[in-house]
């Protein structure tokens, strides 16, 4: 209560003005102290030790106390205080280990009054009893503190906390004997003045060294420590045992902290390094900073509140040789530059929305969520009763589900397993592939497979004459495969176009021909209704397995070993497949599954004909030429995969990037491809496919993608005795000296692969285990335990 | 004869199963047998000139073979690895093909062999120890050898390096050896360089760099004025180079590119400060660790004056080694003396603040003397010189020239405070592991001297860091420089700024002529404390400059 009627004086005599300012010093500042009275402010660094009034409008130099012609490393200032009590008494900290007290009342220049040089080392800090009149605390680099009375010449008394360091002490407000300190090796410990022998209680605070503490103004027994591992923490010391009540985490190592005054939970830090700013949290709300003060252009390295009941000034010295006074309403709030929103996806497909509650209200009805037309997925909103955090800011949080079915990716899953992408000859894979598309009801995938494997391994060896049979028996014996599949699998128009190859270059009846193939196109389009570039693709594709057949007739170009021991097993198969599937149901099919859903008509309108057109004048060209370059479908190849992977089926641009190697790379730039790779890699491993995610990064080429699954290979494990972890082998413990990991079934160390119940912990071989399981679902350690691998 | 199938494969050795050891083994045996078969068969049909050039290329590539199985023989924690592998050497050599056997005595050409640990006499911990390196490098070098007479430090040695060089960071591995070639290449050291070229080749570094810098990417070629400036006179780095570094284009470094350098070229710049002051003779199964020369045609070889820069002066150092060992006693006792007294009378007479400043400087300006007589050009081996540029650019005295460089003051950057947060804000986790690297070396003591049980080294531990510092412009507040004149003389001096400043001259007499009475592993001790302290000061210069770039 005493207290507090000084404190109605002191603010009641003149309460606090001023505005937001800054002066320079000629020195980097190492700490500030605030004089009682909050009308002064001492500064105090390697070379300038100064006192300065804070005016409305101003800082004004008072006085320098630095004094005498060559400057002693005595002056040199690690740590400043001002005493709480008595407004003439200043004590230092110097670097070179001696505390030395001024008094500001002394006649002379020079105002030194005490100097002592008990210890060591450097002294971190020193502090003044807040309510002692005489009694000085100072803690040293060298693992000392020592308590000065400033009526005598030596310290009282020396506590040795036994450990490394110290780096900062603090007399506890309300205790009259307590002092706090904290130490290099993350310690802090507490002692009774009295009791210089040992501590009253120490704990490990902070990883790394402690830098600071500051007791809470009005909470007994409230202590907040900053370290280096960048943490603020609170701690609650009135009960048994120290207790963590709040923990901030910030972004730089702290290097000072300081209750605000009047606000139960803010308090202000500043950074050792790398951040100049000063911030200030409410501990209940660790993320975000309450305020931030950004006027420093080096790191702060002392702060004070100016008077210890008035909560909007906060004083600040610098590295960059300036003195600073904040006002909290001038403070930039991050919170209110903070993006508001949170949105993620769910395994699923599902989309978590999080958004202020007012926002949400205001907003939902106004505007219709784009995302549905844009994805394939359709959603339907839920919205949970809103959820409050902490009382401070309060969000809604909104689920989107997926429809069922509407969206499902168990195709893609399916895809990713069953796709071969390496292993066999190409021709193989692609069949393969195929095959899968198909089965999955993917049609226009596996016609693009299709049309790979025939650009890429046709047969060298089909006879010409052959082919020019075809023209007239259709389907027939002697038909070369791809020419029957061709036909059959086709729509009309493309079926017309092929034809149109075999009239051998007519110019005339190409335009009509292409005429009536570009209509017969658009005409499909109509009939289903959505615009999708399915059809075009066939036309290109088409077109390419016409040319390629051209080209591979040429015998300079042939490849002779692939295709000739691959097709003639495949074809019939291959033949058969498509002979079974109707066309129709599968365009809709198709159509249904395609994510393209609302792409434009006008597109492949104007889009498709010129395309084809262009083909097939260059197929007309190259008969008479029979020659091509032999990238010369890479081009369209290429678009063919920057659509799959614009339309957002990266699966399939991966799939053929990797299944077709070396003849497509080198047209794809080296980011797009690395950026296939991430997403595609990155969406197999949300569908925790790590099996196939694993062989994907083993495929890819790009350098970047390939050393993914290098980073990151230790598996840390404990003894499943001790509990510790091991560290030389992943089966003996060194400190128990036995073998952790024993295969539950055979008894044996495992060495290998070892699978394990999460539920009971006990395993063992892979295979012993998978055996085991065949028969009973009990845990084979007989522990009862009713396991679950998955 | 197809490279494929002859290819050997050592990495199997590296497996903690003994299984896998021996089958990895035997594959080798096999490969082995069949190439020397090959090679026999060519020589028994001499009239094949065209096939002179392949013969000499194979016979290369067997002996390379067994150069390195020598090595496992020696140096393989696991014993049966060392047994099979001496097991196989003999059978070749009664196939009547020619073996190497081991240059040199032992790790350290400064310390007998006896007095160094053997490989398979090794306890619990040191075999983890040894065992961990093996797996990590496939090979136990002789740095490890010499560095487990402190298994503790040992320990976060082997820890850091490793992270350094294999685990996550923001540089590709082949930079990492690359850079450590670079940095290794400033002290001419070949011993490093060797070592890290093939580690560099292993991990599919392009040999085209090892030509020389110029050949190396735009990117490295920038680092190489870094380098140099850390290597030799640190506190001249300014912002300016490390801006020079992160804004070069499409060449640039990003910040945790950087510092990952900068910790490995500092990590390897006093590394190469320990192998020259302690003497790291070369491995067995790089050049000059072997010979295939029997051991009756002369009992010294040219590699050992090729590679081991000094053999030949320290010829007649043993007689000096004799001088008097009665003189050496007394230097311990009163060694001894001097730290009691400083202990004791510290507190009496109190210096005052102007002869406190100026006893820094006196210490300072003493250490630009103190310098070794035999001030002889060493010329660099051919292989390292193509990594070394500018060859002229050494170590000057911080403050000849009359060029004034502002002190550094630990006590407003230091590494606790401000370089070990950096380094981990930019590169996480390699701060922990350098701190505790420092911490152990700084504090490591038995509290032994000589022949003295329970002695308080603090002192002269402290003494021997801030003398390094010192010579780099680096300066405690609170430390009384007086006590450096007190502690170390001068012998000892000399050797620590010629190990520290310029390692390549570091011979057997200056190894020999300090602290005599001192067992190895206490010398080995101090070069501990000057690598860390070497490390932290070129560290604490250059995270200076990255800080002030920042700011």
């Amino acid at each position: 209560m005493e207290k507090m009627s000084r404190v109605t004086t002191a603010l009641g005599g003149s309460v606090l003005t001023g505005r937001t300012m800054h002066c320079h010093l000629d020195a980097p500042a190492n700490a500030i102290s605030v004089c009682r009275d909050a009308a002064q402010v001492v500064v105090a660094g390697r070379s300038i030790f100064k006192i300065y009034a804070i005016e409305e409008e101003q800082f004004v130099e008072k006085l320098n106390l630095r004094v005498g012609r060559k400057p002693s490393l005595n002056l040199s200032c690690a740590d400043v205080v001002w005493h709480q009590m008595d407004e003439n008494l200043l004590a230092t900290a110097a670097t070179n280990g001696v505390v030395v007290t001024w008094n500001l009342g002394r006649p002379s220049r020079n105002k030194q009054d005490q100097l002592f040089t008990e210890h060591k080392r450097t002294v971190n800090k020193v502090c003044f009893h807040p309510t002692e009149a005489h009694v000085l605390l100072s803690g040293s680099q060298d693992g000392f503190m020592k308590c000065f009375d400033l009526r005598r010449k030596d310290s009282v008394s020396t506590f040795s906390g036994q450990s490394e360091s110290v780096r900062d002490v603090q007399f506890s407000i309300r205790d009259y004997f307590t002092f706090a300190s904290t130490f290099e090796n993350g310690n802090v410990q507490l002692w009774d003045i009295r009791r210089p022998d040992r501590c009253e209680r120490m704990f490990t605070a902070h990883n790394g060294p402690v830098f600071c503490c500051d007791w809470h103004p009005e909470d007994r027994g409230w202590l907040a420590t900053g370290g280096r591992d960048k943490m603020v923490k609170v701690w609650d010391m009135t009960t048994h045992r120290a207790k963590e009540m709040h923990c901030v985490q910030t972004i730089a190592s702290v290097a000072r902290v300081k209750w605000r005054p009047e606000c139960r939970h803010h308090l202000a830090t500043c950074s050792m390094m790398v951040d100049h700013n000063i911030y200030v949290w409410d501990v209940r709300r660790p993320f975000v900073p309450a305020a931030m003060f950004e006027e420093h252009r080096d790191v702060t390295t002392g702060i004070a509140w100016r008077h210890p009941h008035d909560p909007s000034f906060l004083l600040s010295g610098s590295k960059d040789s300036s003195l600073c006074q904040h006002l909290f309403r001038d403070a930039s709030q991050p919170v209110e530059r903070a993006n508001p929103e949170g949105l993620c996806y769910g395994l699923f497909g599902d989309l978590a929305f999080a958004a202020k509650e007012s926002l949400v209200a205001a907003e939902s009805g106004r505007k219709p969520y784009t995302g549905d037309r844009r994805h394939p997925i359709f959603f339907k909103r839920k919205l949970d009763p809103a959820e409050p955090f902490a009382g401070l800011a309060s969000s809604a949080l909104s689920v989107f589900e997926t429809e069922p079915g509407g969206g499902s990716m168990r195709w893609f899953v399916d895809t990713a397993e069953r796709y071969a992408l390496a292993g066999r000859p190409l021709a193989e894979l692609c069949d393969h592939n195929a095959k899968v598309a198909r089965e999955l009801g993917r049609n226009q995938v596996a016609q693009t497979w299709t049309m790979l494997r025939i650009i890429y391994c046709s047969p060298g060896l089909v006879p010409t004459a052959n082919l020019n049979h075809s023209v007239g028996k259709g389907g027939s014996c002697g038909l070369p495969l791809m020419n029957s599949f061709n036909l059959k699998d086709m729509a009309p128009g493309l079926g017309s176009e092929a034809r149109l190859d075999r009239s051998k270059g007519d110019a005339r009846s190409d335009t009509v021909l292409l005429d009536s193939s570009a209509t017969l196109i658009t005409n499909e389009d109509n009939e289903e209704t959505e615009g999708s570039d399915v059809p075009a693709d066939y036309l290109l594709g088409d077109v390419e397995g016409e040319e390629d057949e051209l080209y591979l007739l040429d015998p300079e170009h042939a490849h002779p070993e692939e295709p000739e021991c691959v097709l003639p097993q495949e074809a019939f198969p291959l033949r058969h497949e498509i002979v079974d599937t109707p066309p129709g149901p599968e365009h809709l099919q198709d159509k249904a599954d395609s994510p393209h859903v609302s792409g434009s008509e006008a597109d492949v309108a104007s889009l498709a004909p010129v395309d084809s057109c262009f083909s097939l004048l260059s197929v007309s060209h190259a008969l008479y030429d029979s020659r091509l370059p032999p990238d010369f479908f890479s081009v369209l190849v290429r678009d063919m995969l920057h659509f799959y992977a614009e339309q957002g089926d990266v699966q399939m641009a991966v799939s053929v990037l990797i299944i077709l190697g070396e003849r497509v790379r080198k047209d794809i730039d080296e980011q797009t491809q690395e950026h296939w790779y991430t997403s595609y890699i990155d969406l197999l491993q949300r569908f925790r496919l790590w099996n196939v995610s694993n062989e994907v990064v083993k495929l890819s080429t790009s350098r970047a993608v390939s050393c993914l699954n290098q980073a990151s290979t230790t598996l840390h494990v404990n003894c499943s005795h001790c509990k510790r972890p091991m560290s030389s082998r992943g089966w003996v413990c060194d400190r128990c000296h036995r073998c952790a990991s024993m295969c539950a079934v055979c008894h044996h160390v495992v060495k290998g692969l070892f699978v394990w119940c999460q539920g009971c912990s006990h395993g063992g071989h892979l295979q012993h285990i998978m055996k085991w399981l065949e028969g009973s679902s009990h845990c084979p350690a007989g522990c009862g335990h009713l396991c679950e691998y998955s | 004869m197809a490279e494929g199938e002859n290819e050997v494969r050592w990495d199997g050795l590296c497996s903690r199963d003994s299984t896998a050891r021996e089958t990895a083994l035997e594959n080798i045996r096999q490969t082995i047998l069949r190439k020397s078969e090959c090679l026999r068969s060519v020589k028994e049909t001499p009239h094949r000139p065209s096939d002179g050039l392949s013969n000499t290329e194979s016979s290369d590539g067997l002996n390379k073979l067994l150069a390195h199985l020598l090595m496992l023989s020696k140096r393989c924690p696991f014993k049966d690895v060392r047994e099979k592998s001496e097991f196989i050497l003999k059978s070749i050599q009664e196939l009547g093909i020619r073996i190497p056997r081991p240059l040199g005595q032992g790790p350290s050409r400064f310390i007998p062999e006896k007095e160094i640990l053997q490989v398979g006499s090794e306890d619990a911990q040191m075999h983890a120890l040894f065992a961990d390196s093996f797996a990590a490098l496939g090979r136990l070098d002789n740095i490890t050898l010499v560095m487990v007479f402190h298994p503790q430090y040992l320990e976060s040695f082997l820890k850091t390096q490793h992270y350094l060089l294999q685990m996550d960071g923001p540089l590709p591995l082949h930079y990492r050896h690359y850079i450590g070639i670079m940095a290794a290449a400033r002290h001419q050291c070949s011993y490093l360089v060797n070592l890290h070229v093939n580690d560099f080749l292993h991990v599919g570094g392009d040999p085209k760099w090892l030509n020389g810098l110029e050949n190396a990417p735009q990117k490295l070629q920038n680092l190489g004025e870094l380098n140099k400036v850390l290597a030799h006179r640190p506190w001249l780095i300014t912002k300016e180079h490390i801006e020079g570094l992160l804004k070069a284009e499409e060449h640039s470094w990003s910040l945790a590119e950087l510092v990952h350098a900068v910790v490995l070229l500092t990590h390897y710049h006093s590394l190469a400060s320990f192998t020259f002051g302690c003497g790291i003779s070369p491995e067995i199964h790089c050049d000059g660790g072997h010979t295939f020369r029997p051991p009756s045609v002369s009992n010294y070889c040219i590699c050992d004056i090729t590679n081991g820069n000094h053999s030949v002066d320290e010829m007649p150092v043993n007689s000096a080694e004799n001088v008097s060992v009665s003189d050496s006693f007394f230097e311990v006792e009163a060694l001894m003396e001097k730290m009691r007294q400083l202990q004791e009378c510290r507190d009496e007479e109190e210096a005052s603040q102007e002869e406190m400043a100026s006893r820094f400087e006196i210490e300072k300006r003493e250490s630009m003397f103190v310098f070794s007589s035999d001030d002889d050009e060493v010329t660099p081996a051919r292989d390292v010189s193509r990594h070394f540029e500018d060859t002229s650019y050494g170590y000057k005295d911080f403050s000849r020239h009359g060029m004034h460089v502002p002190t550094f003051r630990v006590q407003d950057y230091c590494w606790e405070d401000h370089g070990y947060s950096l380094v981990n804000r930019l590169y996480p986790d390699v701060g922990q592991l350098i701190d505790e690297k420092f911490h152990i070396a700084y504090n490591l003591t038995y509290n032994t001297m000589a022949m003295h049980k329970d002695v308080d080294t603090s002192m002269l531990r402290r003494a021997i860091w801030n003398y390094i510092h010192c010579m780099f412009g680096i300066r405690y507040d609170d430390y009384d420089y007086g006590e450096i004149n007190q502690l170390l003389d001068r012998s000892f001096k000399v050797y620590i700024k010629t190990v520290v400043c310029t390692p390549e001259k570091v011979t057997k007499r200056m190894y020999e002529s300090f602290w005599r009475q001192f067992k190895h592993s206490e010398k080995v001790h101090v070069n501990l404390l000057l690598i860390e302290a070497r490390m932290q000061a070129e560290l604490l210069y250059a995270l200076r400059a990255i800080t002030r770039y920042m700011t």
